[in-house]
């Protein structure tokens, strides 16, 4: 499938900024399920560009914009091949081995009801692809951004969440169980966020002894396929964050964000 | 346990000095412990007018407060240090070796000499930093070393230190105050001089600057601030050396690269040494709810275009459950035996050791994993009761947070204190700078005394004072 | 230098100069109001405290206006970012972020003179107010001479440039406040009263001498008011303080190779004073040239700001 994205992120600030600088994890790898044909990343004014890995393998991008400005706009677009591979994650770059991913982070903290998510059944893929329903069955996905920002177990106890919020119960259930497990943010053209345009995705992989990375969408229950494009990983949320910024200038920030992504004309 | 090892008068009570030190011995002796008094107030209020002060925490009244100096020194001797420096050359290198190895292609944990979880699960092990290389390969430029004694030649590895040591100050100041207040010392015994640290630390920066950033790179301290415990001293180091003391808001990367901002515009920085944590260096990457830090100082070291001395990332390499691993890990990237070795080490986290630990609170050391400066650790033959069951309780709860080690012997330098001369325990923290190919350190370092009588804590923020530590040129008497 | 370094130097400055200003003129008002004869009363601590802009934040604490509250006020409390105590406090923080920049020497003056009010929450009595002051003056005093001696680098000239903006800002004040409040209604011009507070005005700004090497006769309102302003020996008068603020610039300039707005202000104002009569300034009125002249200076204190990017 050829996929075409449109990310706009728009800021406005309420005084002029004497220096922003921002950092992007929102360039997609090839790997074996993907292959990016194009893609580039402008801004709405004067900024410099630099290219570059973060620890995880991910592509990331400093930006460095000299004030006073009043409002910027990044626009990040491409077109991307991709291959149902059910849910398998192969050749992508791993700087870092499985074992580190079973490390938890204070928003994955697993609690005795998260481990409890967990089916009796011996580990492997059929345990985890159960664990995968458990967590779509307790938390019921809101589409949007995050409103605030909460525990796993604090999500699972509300029973419901953004996409990211749902994600990190699978992650913090997974660790729980002994599966490596990490955050993989993205777009897919048909999760929960595809029609209101105003977020991208996220969904997790995990470390099945024997099969390797596998990834599994715990906001649609399915493994994803050739409707994601897969952009950056981390342990969670906050360290694949597709943007994190500073600025200097004071007041407050307007933030807005616009995420398209459609399937090519240009259909092979 | 038995009488413990006095550096100056040997093992038996009564005794006169070590043969090497008998003129110190005569010194003390002589010397109206009035006198010695007057001197040490002297020394002492001379720091008070510098402004050598530290900041206790957790105690608003004394904010400010100089750490208190003790006017007998400690002496090595020339072939004491001799060997004592080879053993530190030794650890620093395996220290840098495994911080290449660790962050690179992990060779340590294939070969399985360290358990891979106590590394890649372990805080200190940062995947921001995973696949960087800092420029020449140098991580840990400058390690701070804990060395104690129990015996003639018995040195032992208490800690190593491969972030942020602190102190050295401390070793250059009182050298300062020894020479004017006790210079009949300098005459009895030929000391190696220590003065030019602050120069050997400029030519380890000025070493590890990227390459092609030409002859001259521009060094800066980066400091915390003013308010830091340690302010003192980076401003001590940035003013002797003659480099800009900067903090986080004086620093901004553009394009990759890092500039400080100056009155006619702003001017590119090559090598930074920083005393702040890691967690502080980069708001974008490490802690995004702090206000301080350099945004992009991280993507401007992994392009490769800044050094940062040490090394983000190195807390892996002294922390406490590492340490435990430390003679493995030398002897790994040395290929012979340490020349120094640990204390004896329990790790809480290994069941059988937990269960031995548990049964003998009340002789052992227990440390917090990711503690310092003396707090969260119990000293089990000084504890109360209701300490050491304290102890056991966290450590029943939490025993991979918890190590344990045998109360040493430390050895006892005499002391001034209120009843005259009276031995006190003592550590040494030698500071041992890596360049690129090759490590050097300056013959000294900073002696810590326990000032309560019977004490082991020789912490600053646990009531512990200073020593002026010689290093002689021979070994004994003024040739 | 580090934009930062420039603007803590230049704060240190001026906070030194206004602490030393401070316990002149509570030295001052306590030699004109405790020590005199004939004591000034209420008017005298009033118009001090008008001088120093502290007449509103003192009357907000409720105390009743007596001498010693007064005094205690302006030298030892710690709520009011005008009494030595606190300018000390800002200087040696000041100093401390910038201790690189500083000579030893320096440092420890300032620390010492720190240590005098540490800690105090009261002066003590007439006597021990005297003495704590005149032990601050001499610790400010040591603190100029260590400046002095210091490398004419930029660190120093940064330093003096603040003093410098300072001292014109509180020479300005000091003779616009007494020259219209000081007298109280009914004293003749000229008597013994009006005598006295001129003596005070000139202690204030350590000038009893220089009047009387310059003028060589009796004290007359109009000759203070022009060594104040015009005489360019009187290191406190605003065309000392002017010519001053030109030299560093200058100096700084010769070593950064730069020039920018402050340097064209500081240039402006100094050639007024070539060619200014103090006749000319009494008549056009006192009140509105001083007016004139600190909202001058406070223009100036904001254009070297930006020029060396202290924010």
């Amino acid at each position: 499938m050829r996929l075409t994205i449109d990310h706009r992120t728009r800021y406005q600030f309420s005084e002029p900024q004497a220096r922003v600088v921002q950092l992007l994890r929102m360039t997609p790898l090839d790997f074996g399920g993907q292959t990016v044909i194009d893609w580039r990343i402008d801004v709405d004014c004067d900024a410099r560009l630099r290219e570059g890995r973060d620890g995880y393998g991910n592509i990331t991008t400093m930006l460095y914009i000299d004030g006073p400005v009043n409002a910027v706009s990044i626009m990040v677009r491409g077109d991307v091949l991709t291959d149902d591979l059910g849910g398998r994650v192969k050749g992508t770059l791993e700087p870092l081995p499985p074992l580190f991913f079973m490390r938890s982070t204070p928003l994955t903290e697993a609690s005795v009801a998260i481990s409890d998510l967990v089916p009796p059944t011996p580990t492997g893929l059929d345990q985890a692809m159960a664990l995968n329903l458990a967590v779509k069955a307790a938390v019921s996905v809101e589409p949007g951004r995050t409103p605030k920002t909460r525990t796993a177990a604090e999500v699972l106890a509300e029973g419901q969440g953004s996409v990211r919020d749902c994600t990190h119960v699978l992650l913090a259930a997974a660790r729980s169980a002994g599966y490596p497990a990490r955050l993989v943010s993205g777009h897919c053209l048909d999760g929960p966020n595809a029609r209101s345009h105003k977020s991208a995705h996220c969904w997790a992989e995990l470390f099945i002894a024997g099969e390797g990375w596998i990834a599994f969408d715990p906001s649609t229950g399915r493994l994803p396929g050739d409707t994601y494009v897969r952009v950056a990983v981390g342990l969670d949320a906050g360290d694949s964050t597709p943007l994190s910024g500073t600025r200097r200038g004071g007041g407050i920030e307007e933030l807005d964000v616009e995420v398209r992504i459609a399937m090519s004309q240009s259909q092979e | 346990m038995g009488r413990p090892f006095d550096e100056i008068r040997g093992f038996s009570e009564g005794a006169g000095a070590r043969p090497e030190f008998a003129a110190l011995g005569q010194w003390l002796d002589e010397t109206p412990a009035a006198e010695l008094q007057r001197r040490q107030e002297a020394a002492e209020a001379t720091f008070r007018q510098l402004g050598i002060t530290f900041a206790v925490y957790g105690d608003e009244a004394a904010a400010e407060r100089i750490i208190p100096f003790d006017i007998v020194p400690r002496i090595f001797t020339a072939s004491e240090w001799s060997s004592l420096s080879a053993g530190l050359v030794q650890r620093v290198e395996a220290i840098n070796a495994f911080l290449t190895d660790i962050y690179g292609p992990r060779k340590i944990l294939a070969d399985g000499i360290i358990p891979e979880d106590l590394i890649l699960r372990n805080p200190q092990f940062r995947p921001e930093i995973v696949g960087s290389r800092p420029p020449h390969d140098v991580w840990s430029h400058i390690c701070g070393i804990d060395l104690v004694r129990t015996g003639p030649d018995d040195f032992w590895v208490l800690e190593d230190n491969a972030r942020t040591p602190s102190g050295v100050s401390y070793m250059l100041e009182n050298r300062e105050a020894m020479i004017r207040l006790c210079p009949e010392l300098f005459q009895m015994y030929q000391v190696e001089p220590v003065d030019s640290y602050t120069d050997l630390l400029h030519e380890t920066m000025q070493s590890v600057a990227p390459r092609g950033c030409g002859s001259d790179p521009v060094c800066v301290i980066l400091t915390p601030g003013h308010y830091n415990s340690a302010y003192y001293e980076h401003s001590f180091l940035a003013d002797t050396i003659g480099i800009e003391l900067v903090e986080a808001a004086d620093l901004e990367v553009d394009d990759d690269k890092v500039w400080m901002r100056t009155i006619t515009g702003r001017v590119q920085v090559h090598v930074i040494y920083r005393r702040i944590d890691d967690d502080f260096l980069d708001p974008l990457i490490f802690r995004p709810d702090s206000l301080l830090g350099v945004p992009g100082l991280i993507s401007a070291y992994r392009a490769g275009n800044v050094t940062i001395v040490n090394a983000p990332g190195t807390g892996i390499a002294d922390d406490k459950a590492v340490y435990s691993y430390m003679p493995e890990i030398v002897r790994y990237y040395s290929g012979g035996d340490p020349l120094l070795p640990n204390v004896e080490t329990y790790r809480c986290r290994e069941p059988e050791m937990l269960s031995y630990v548990l049964d003998n609170l009340e002789k052992l050391v227990v440390k917090l994993v990711d503690g310092s400066g003396g707090y969260g650790m119990l000293v089990g033959p000084m504890a109360s009761k209701t300490q050491i069951e304290d102890f056991r309780a966290a450590l029943k709860a939490e025993p991979h947070r918890y190590i344990a080690q045998p109360t040493l012997a430390l050895s006892t330098v005499p002391t001034l204190t209120e009843k005259g001369i009276a031995p006190r325990h003592v550590d040494f923290r030698p500071f041992v700078l890596s360049q690129p190919g090759r490590v050097k350190i300056v013959p000294g370092g900073l002696t810590r005394v326990a000032l309560k009588e019977g004490s082991l804590v020789v912490n600053s923020s646990q009531g512990g004072g200073t020593k002026d530590s010689f290093i002689l040129a021979n070994n004994g008497g003024r040739s | 230098m580090l934009s930062r370094t420039a603007s803590c130097l230049y704060w240190l400055g001026r906070y030194v100069e206004r602490a030393e200003f401070t316990a002149r003129l509570v030295e001052a008002t306590l030699r004109l109001d405790a020590l005199s004869t004939r004591p000034a009363g209420d008017a005298a601590w009033l118009s001090a405290m008008k001088v120093l802009d502290a007449d509103i934040a003192f009357a907000a604490t409720g105390q009743a206006l007596t001498p010693r509250n007064v005094t205690r006020f302006l030298t030892v409390s710690v709520g009011h970012p005008g009494s030595v105590l606190f300018c000390l406090n800002a200087a040696r923080d000041n100093a401390k972020a910038v201790r690189t920049a500083l000579s030893r020497e320096a440092w420890s003056a300032i620390n010492r003179a720190w240590l005098l009010f540490h800690g105090k929450t009261s002066p003590g009595d007439t006597e021990q107010v005297l003495n704590l002051v005149a032990q601050a003056e001499a610790e400010t005093r040591g603190f100029e001479g260590a400046i002095g001696r210091m490398l004419r680098n930029p660190s120093s000239r940064f330093i003096r440039l603040g003093a410098a903006i300072e001292r014109a800002d509180n020479t300005a004040r000091l003779l616009d406040v007494k020259y219209h409040i000081l007298l109280p209604e009914g004293e003749a011009v000229g008597g013994a009263v009006d005598r006295d507070q001129w003596t005070t005005i000139l202690q204030t700004v350590s000038a009893v001498n220089a009047y009387r090497w310059l003028y060589r006769e009796g004290l007359k309102p109009w000759l203070v008011t022009e060594l104040l302003i015009l005489r360019r020996e009187l290191p406190r008068s605003l065309a000392a303080c002017g010519e001053e603020v030109v030299q560093h610039l200058a100096g700084i300039g010769k070593e950064t190779g730069n020039q920018g707005e402050a340097d064209r202000l500081a240039r402006d104002r100094h050639a007024e004073f070539g060619s200014a009569r103090i006749e000319q300034i009494i008549a056009t009125g006192l009140h509105e040239y001083l007016e004139d002249y600190l909202e001058a200076n406070a223009a100036l204190d904001a254009a070297i700001a930006r020029q060396f990017r202290f924010y």
